[in-house]
């Protein structure tokens, strides 16, 4: 099979795949045959996708590792959150859905001005340096949020920093969150999103530039040396990855009344992190997959609540370890390409 | 003024505790050139075990704070050995997520043992506070012990790394660890050496922490552990003195922040610091700046 047609077969059922799942579920909450638990989290699910892929395109396409990815998840919430409030005092005629989606493109520009401003020092770095000083980023981002204050007076939005006395009625109230959220947020949107990710993150990846990016990933010096502009590309992933966290983070926000900056701490970072690795790193549809899967899981495994954080770091160690040892993955290999080998002759005999 | 001096020496203090992470942090980088997350979580270890010895056990605090370094010690021996080593040859993204692995398994160890609930941590300094300008101004016992006890495990460990055999396969191996091994340096033991020394010298800042900041949950560690690393890169990361100047400097600015800024900015400020620092002097303060080979 030619590299294009591979690319674009996977692309294919990545999309056939989250389709599928989205048309299965609208069956099963028409027919009533979807548990409460498992419907109230279609929303975060559908956030946590975004989320994952969008975390790969940096991790494992740009090959930058960042732990401040809930960072710019919070930016979209909160600002998504701030937009919509001000949109229902200021336009009340606006439908509920026209609100949603204005927020959610406010959360990704804020998100992804975020994303410059922190790309342009951090994307200097290198490695471990990176991770540490991104991990810097989102502890700062959730600080700075824990001293803004918005509120509502009529249809106008008073701000503040570090004081806690505006007029009129807070909308987010510093340590305290945003308080009397409108929950508009629907699964709908939430699915259209995931499906915008995809089409925005596969169109990358196989362009110009998301060749270009790869390279940069593979080798830096032989990239440069063959002039590509390492920090262009570089910016262009993390940026676009910002973006599609904040439109995230709007969805996400939108679909609490009350939601808290330190939900968005280094540990959320490292939870998408951990749906990329085990998703595979680079791979889209990995991503989507552990990210349900995992995101699921331990609502499923409420009753062992105490273990289960323990069995994911387990199986964390586990995976990385045992997926890292050469015997392993020689074996891993060769069954791969024996197994490819049947395939090609099968195309002969065809 | 005096008040501005007593929150000097809360920054000083917190800062020998952070310096003294961060001496582990460092020679884990140096060496084995990897970004420990667990380590934090070892310091959190090694506070429940004094805790225990002390609450449960009823055992004086001495022998409590030695149970605690030796039972350290072994862990971190242990992780390396286990989740390390057979990481040796892969990507520095596949032994830092091991090391999250291994950060969360630690945590939710504790949580399991010792609970959810905050433990009170009693703190282990004998010796009562120093009073000056007529008891104006108060400097905590575990204050001054942790600042006695920071310069001194700083000097010791600087002696250690130049003046003994040890120390000096120690420098080979961080300096190039193919050239040490064909020098017949045995790697493994140096590298699991530089492992115990960190996780006993993480029980040591674990205990002196919680004697100042007495709140003990499964989580301690990891915000402390992330600053000492931040103060291990500030100062340069493999240079002892420099993470023992890293540690004090940001435990002075947090605590500064704290008082004279805003509570809630004290973190950020820490962060913004390192940031800043790493943009123009990417090895830090102390740190030799590494040419880059194609």
């Amino acid at each position: 099979m030619s590299m294009k047609k591979k690319t674009f077969l996977m692309t294919a059922v990545t999309f056939a795949v989250v389709i599928a799942a989205f048309i299965i579920c609208q069956v099963l909450i028409e027919n009533k045959l979807m548990s409460r638990a498992l419907r109230g989290q279609l929303i975060p699910i559908c956030c946590y996708i975004v989320m994952a892929v969008s975390l790969n395109l940096t991790v494992g396409i740009s090959g930058e590792l960042s732990l401040g990815h809930a960072g710019f998840m919070s930016i979209g919430a909160f600002s998504g959150i701030v937009l919509a409030a001000w949109l229902k005092a200021r336009f009340p005629e606006l439908s509920d859905l026209a609100r949603l989606l204005m927020a959610i493109v406010c959360g990704g520009l804020f998100s992804g001005v975020a994303g410059v401003l922190i790309g342009v020092p951090v994307l200097r770095l290198r490695g471990d340096y990176l991770a540490i000083v991104t991990l810097a980023f989102g502890e700062i981002i959730r600080n700075i949020l824990n001293l803004v204050y918005f509120s509502l007076e009529g249809a106008t939005l008073h701000a503040s920093f570090n004081q806690p006395v505006l007029p009129g009625k807070f909308v987010y109230n510093g340590p305290a969150g945003a308080q009397g959220v409108t929950k508009i947020a629907t699964f709908e949107v939430g699915f259209a999103l995931v499906l915008f990710t995809l089409l925005v993150v596969f169109n990358l990846v196989n362009s110009r530039s998301g060749r270009a990016i790869k390279a940069i990933r593979d080798n830096r010096i032989a990239a440069e040396s063959v002039g590509i502009n390492v920090t262009k590309y570089k910016m262009m992933a993390f940026v676009i990855s910002a973006v599609l966290a904040g439109m995230a983070g709007a969805l996400f926000g939108l679909n609490y009344s009350t939601l808290q900056a330190s939900k968005f701490n280094v540990d959320a970072s490292i939870q998408v992190l951990v749906f990329v690795v085990l998703g595979g790193l680079g791979s889209i549809l990995g991503s989507v997959i552990s990210a349900t899967v995992l995101y699921v899981l331990p609502e499923m495994l409420r009753e062992f609540a105490q273990y289960r954080m323990l069995i994911y770091a387990v199986i964390l160690i586990l995976v990385m370890v045992l997926g890292n040892n050469p015997t392993l993955r020689g074996i891993v290999n060769r069954v791969g390409e024996s197994l490819r080998g049947k395939n090609r002759k099968g195309d002969k005999a065809a | 003024m005096v008040s501005f001096l007593s929150h000097l020496f809360n920054g000083i203090s917190l800062g020998s505790v952070y310096a003294i992470i961060a001496l582990g942090y460092s020679m884990v980088y140096g060496i084995a050139k990897m970004l420990n997350f667990a380590h934090g979580d070892v310091i959190m270890v090694g506070a429940y075990v004094c805790f225990s010895a002390l609450q449960y056990w009823h055992l004086p605090p001495i022998v409590g704070v030695l149970i605690s370094i030796v039972l350290c010690t072994v862990l971190g021996m242990l992780i390396e050995r286990l989740a390390y080593k057979p990481l040796r040859q892969s990507t520095s993204l596949a032994v830092l997520i091991t090391a999250i692995g291994v950060s969360y398994l630690l945590q939710n160890l504790a949580l399991l043992i010792w609970g959810a609930n905050n433990k009170v941590f009693t703190s282990i300094v004998p010796f009562d506070a120093l009073r000056l300008f007529g008891g104006e101004l108060v400097i905590s016992g575990e204050s001054i012990a942790t600042v006695v006890c920071g310069v001194a495990i700083m000097i010791g460990l600087n002696a250690f790394v130049r003046r003994t055999k040890m120390g000096k396969s120690m420098r080979a191996v961080s300096e190039d660890k193919n050239a040490a091994e064909l020098m017949g340096i045995n790697v493994n033991r140096t590298i699991s050496m530089t492992f115990a020394i960190g996780s006993a010298l993480a029980a040591v800042a674990g205990v002196l922490l919680c004697s100042t900041y007495p709140t003990l949950t499964p989580t301690t560690g990891s915000m402390p552990g992330i600053k000492a690393f931040t103060a291990a890169v500030f100062g340069g990361i493999g240079s002892i003195p420099g993470a023992m100047l890293g540690g004090v400097l940001l435990g002075v600015i947090e605590i500064l922040g704290k008082a004279y800024i805003s509570t809630e900015l004290g973190d950020a400020l820490v962060f913004a610091v390192l940031i800043i620092v790493l943009l123009f002097k990417p090895s830090g303060l102390l740190g030799k700046p590494v040419r880059e080979k194609v």
